[in-house]
């Protein structure tokens, strides 16, 4: 049995779709990662698979339990961590703690094992009020609030958004140690470089599921070659590029110009050649495996 | 249960944590009754007095003469009828009038009982206490000059014209309850419920095991302690300050108290339930509950005096029946036997809203 | 815009010994640093680092406890209204007024910055035909996409030609594809000679920059193209860059 179980969901509000029969199985102790921009419906997802919202059409299950009808159960054995959480900015770390725990029926000693890591880091400011900490801070304790209760499931929504690069950094490190709890964890961002870091991945964009599977998976499966190219001027570059051969996808990464090639007499020395030709200044032509984003890309070009 | 007393205790907490919570619940009662009470009363100077003397004696002309030269008051008119009292003051030609019985130095020298009627005009009760008063000290001086000479007696029969028995502080302080409680119950509760749902910290609430009726009763109770004695407070303020009287019984007082909280917090819930940002909340609160307590209750305006049309609206809002009850108990010493019909509208109103509060509240987002 | 060229052009701010206190807080550490003609400077730090204090400067929204300033050839100090017509401002968060239409933002910031009726017919035109948005030129802001209504509000920052855009992380949380179309929007406006000034703490917003300097503690600690800090560092992307220098802080809060 998965533990999380979406079978075509819709969602719409008025006449935007925000969920267009989305399907998804994740399985007991995954790290998952939902991945996609603002507005993709992600946090509909998430909404509707803690109970808090009802689809138009379509089935979920957590642990077995339907969302709709057990609603109860699935409040008991999910931590839910919303977009815009942010605690009780008045209360005090421990106080925060306390509370949750007390709602959830639990002490901060009865599962201390699994909230440990955590916890000594939050234990210097334990008086210090959640509205003082650091962003990085907060996300913590609110992580820590999530998994007081010991959920099997643990549903976040990007928890890791306007969190510096560090903080994002240690709360990944932090995910990771949860696999061997047992817990399943569904997580979304925005940040395609935090993909990698999950073991399967969905890219969602405009409520539509583009691939689900492992990040190494879906970048093996990428179809075509893909250069990088740095020359100057950009704007020039880029428009040379486009029409160099069908030129299905070129885009700025960076410094850099991403272009996949779709003929199978391109290579690296005749896009220097093309473009040394149109005097441009050519750095680096170089063949890459793609990232995430390349395939996001991909696959937004698609549908 | 150990979950919803976690939950009152953070409710606490918060409340605790905000001074300007703090200072709106319990300074801000004692705070509007002053001002109400003192700072309204300020001093009056050259009044227009109406003057009705049908004995024209040597006492009277003595104390006529000492009023107008007080500085308090100017001879306006003199009358000869008491038919005539009344379009005077209707014209507000004059705030006050002071009326002679035949035959005045008789009465005080023979029957040691002269009675000077002073009437004032009560639609303004503040000026109307003022001068009252004025005029009863430039008598009892007057009189007590003339005990220690001949021992005669001169008594006052204050009479308020338009809304007899009324006294201002006294009338202030049961619609100063009613717009308090609203305040802190109504207010209070909707804004910290939304405040809630604007942080994010609903939607985990809602996901945790707490029931949504745990979630309202432990928003609500907090609030309806704090409520309550918010308005104990008003009642001793008024009491051991302005010597508000309080006529009846205390238990019924402090229980009608309790239903009208009741009203005023399923009130706020609901308000709640339909909005999602606590400016709005605040806005609804201000318009929707604060403007009718004050205007349409007969908390400042006699609600008899509408046009037809306002007495129906005003017989639609809660704090009317609150201020007639608690203007009962208080100052005429009414029971339930002759409040029985205000509380029942005052009950089927809070049960109403409590239903449909708790109806509205969402077990889910939107 | 290559690094060498970005030097030998004239500087449009430039910023000496910069200092802001508030009490005992010092949130802008001597700070002291120019920006380019044409270029897009970056202006990175984790949220408290002190670069919003900084740029509420620039823009004249507020002045420095010490320090010389000059932005657009004006001094912060004596020319805050010069400077402000000649900058332009976007941020994520306040874009465009959702319930008038695209001309209608673009009528009102016209206004703002003082362009005739004629102008600003002109320029509107003129930059809906840039877009590729002619149509929507009476479409309500609430009815369109995310994505076309970044680029709009970007427009309409340039409306008045400013000489500085400052963008407040203009592309945190957008589509891969619109945030590359907005990049290739400031490309393109950078290489008309338009400097662009980007405040944002998302390293991967940072990449696209030619420049960039890095707030730690209201101190700029390093500053350069980012290919040559990512090399300095010896790490793979602007995110570590970021990571070894806020762990080489310390590791308290």
């Amino acid at each position: 049995m998965a533990a999380i179980d979406i079978q075509n969901i819709v969602k719409t509000y008025g006449e935007k779709k925000a969920l267009n029969g989305v399907s998804l199985s994740i399985e007991k102790g995954e790290l998952f990662g939902l991945i996609g921009p603002d507005g993709a419906g992600k946090t509909s997802l998430m909404r509707i698979l803690v109970t808090l919202l009802l689809a138009d059409s379509g089935t979920a299950a957590m642990s077995g339990h339907d969302v709709v009808t057990d609603y109860k159960t699935i409040r008991n054995i999910t931590g839910y961590m919303p977009g815009r959480f942010s605690l009780y900015q008045d209360l005090t770390v421990e106080e925060n703690l306390n509370f949750f725990a007390t709602i959830f029926g639990t002490t901060i000693k009865e599962n201390y094992s699994l909230i440990r890591d955590i916890y000594v880091q939050l234990e210097p400011f334990k008086d210090r009020r959640a509205g003082k900490l650091s962003g990085g801070m907060k996300q913590k304790l609110a992580l820590c609030c999530a998994l007081i209760h010991r959920p099997e499931i643990l549903i976040l929504d990007e928890p890791t958004t306007g969190v510096d690069a560090v903080s994002r950094r240690e709360f990944w490190e932090l995910l990771k140690s949860y696999k061997n709890e047992g817990i399943t964890t569904f997580v979304s961002t925005p940040y395609m470089d935090e993909a990698g870091l999950c073991e399967r991945i969905a890219l969602i964009q405009d409520g539509h599921i583009m691939d689900t599977d492992s990040p190494d998976e879906i970048i093996r499966r990428f179809p075509l070659p893909l250069y990088t190219v740095k020359a100057s001027p950009m704007t020039e570059v880029l428009h040379a590029l486009r029409s160099f051969g069908q030129a299905p996808q070129v885009w700025i990464f960076g410094q850099e110009i991403h272009f996949v090639a779709s003929e199978h007499d391109i290579s690296e020395d005749k896009i220097r050649q093309y473009l040394t030709d149109k005097n441009l200044k050519v750095d680096k032509v170089e063949i890459i495996t793609p990232g995430i984003e390349d395939c996001f890309l991909w696959n937004m070009r698609k549908s | 249960m150990k979950r919803f007393i976690g939950f009152v205790r953070k409710e606490f907490l918060h409340i605790f944590r905000d001074w300007r919570t703090m200072s709106v619940l319990f300074g801000m009662p004692v705070a509007q009754l002053m001002l109400f009470g003192y700072v309204i009363t300020n001093e009056i100077k050259d009044a227009p007095m109406a003057i009705m003397d049908p004995s024209h004696d040597t006492y009277s002309m003595d104390i006529t003469s000492r009023l107008t030269s007080s500085g308090y008051f100017l001879s306006e008119r003199n009358i000869s009828n008491h038919k005539e009292i009344e379009p005077v003051f209707r014209e507000g030609k004059v705030k006050i009038a002071v009326v002679f019985p035949n035959n005045f130095i008789q009465q005080a020298q023979r029957e040691r009982k002269a009675t000077i009627q002073v009437i004032t005009d009560a639609s303004e009760p503040n000026t109307a206490n003022i001068l009252a008063s004025y005029t009863e000290s430039v008598v009892l001086k007057y009189a007590m000059s003339l005990q220690k000479s001949s021992g005669m007696g001169i008594r006052i029969e204050p009479k308020m014209m338009y809304n007899p028995t009324l006294k201002g502080v006294y009338l202030f302080v049961p619609g100063l309850i009613a717009m308090l409680l609203m305040l802190i119950s109504a207010l209070m509760t909707s804004i910290t419920i939304t405040r809630e749902k604007e942080l994010g910290n609903m939607e985990i609430l809602l996901v945790s095991p707490l029931k949504p009726a745990q979630i309202i009763l432990g928003k609500v109770l907090p609030y309806f302690l704090l409520s309550f004695s918010s308005a104990v407070l008003i009642l001793l303020t008024g009491y051991f300050i302005f010597g508000v009287p309080i006529v009846g019984s205390i238990v019924l007082l402090l229980a009608e108290t309790m239903l009208f909280i009741l009203m005023a917090l399923s009130l706020g819930i609901l308000i709640s339930t339909v909005t999602s940002s606590q400016q709005v909340a605040m806005m609804i609160s201000m318009v929707a509950l604060m403007l009718p307590t004050i205007l349409l209750s007969g908390f400042i305006f006699p609600v008899e005096n509408m046009p037809e049309v306002m007495q129906w609206l005003c017989k639609a809002m809660p704090p009317k029946y609150f201020i007639t009850i608690v203007r009962g108990i208080m100052l005429k010493g009414n029971g339930l036997d002759v409040l029985w019909d205000e509380t029942l509208v005052l009950s089927g109103m809070t049960l109403f809203l409590m239903i449909l509060s708790m109806k509205k509240f969402k077990k889910r987002l939107a | 815009m290559e690094h060498e060229k970005v030097i030998n052009s004239a500087p449009v701010i430039q910023v000496k010994n910069m200092y802001k206190r508030f009490g005992s807080f010092i949130a802008n550490n001597d700070l002291t640093f120019d920006v380019y003609k044409g270029e897009i400077f970056g202006f990175l730090g984790a949220n408290g680092a002190g670069k919003t204090t900084a740029m509420r400067i620039l823009c004249g929204l507020s002045s420095p406890s010490s320090g010389e300033i000059q932005v657009a050839g004006f001094d912060i100090y004596k020319q805050v209204g010069q400077i402000k017509k000649n900058i332009g401002y976007m941020s994520q968060k306040f874009s465009l007024y959702e319930d008038l239409t695209v001309y209608e933002n673009m009528r009102l910031f016209g206004g703002i910055y003082g362009l005739t009726n004629k102008e600003i017919k002109e320029r509107s035109a003129n930059l809906l035909q840039m877009l590729g948005f002619e149509n929507a030129r009476n479409t309500l802001i609430k009815d369109i996409p995310l994505g076309w209504r970044q680029k709009l509000a970007f427009s309409v920052a340039l409306i008045h030609k400013p000489k500085i855009v400052f963008l407040d992380e203009p592309t945190g949380g957008v589509d891969p594809m619109t945030r590359r179309q907005f990049w290739e929007m400031i490309h393109e406006t950078a290489a008309g000679g338009t400097t662009i000034f980007v405040t944002t703490h998302y390293m991967d917003e940072a990449e696209y920059c030619d420049r960039v300097s890095i707030m730690v503690d209201g101190e700029i600690r390093v500053m350069g193209p980012p290919a040559e800090l990512i090399q300095r560092f010896g790490v793979e992307n602007m995110n570590e860059v970021f990571i070894k220098l806020a762990r080489a802080k310390s590791t308290e809060l």
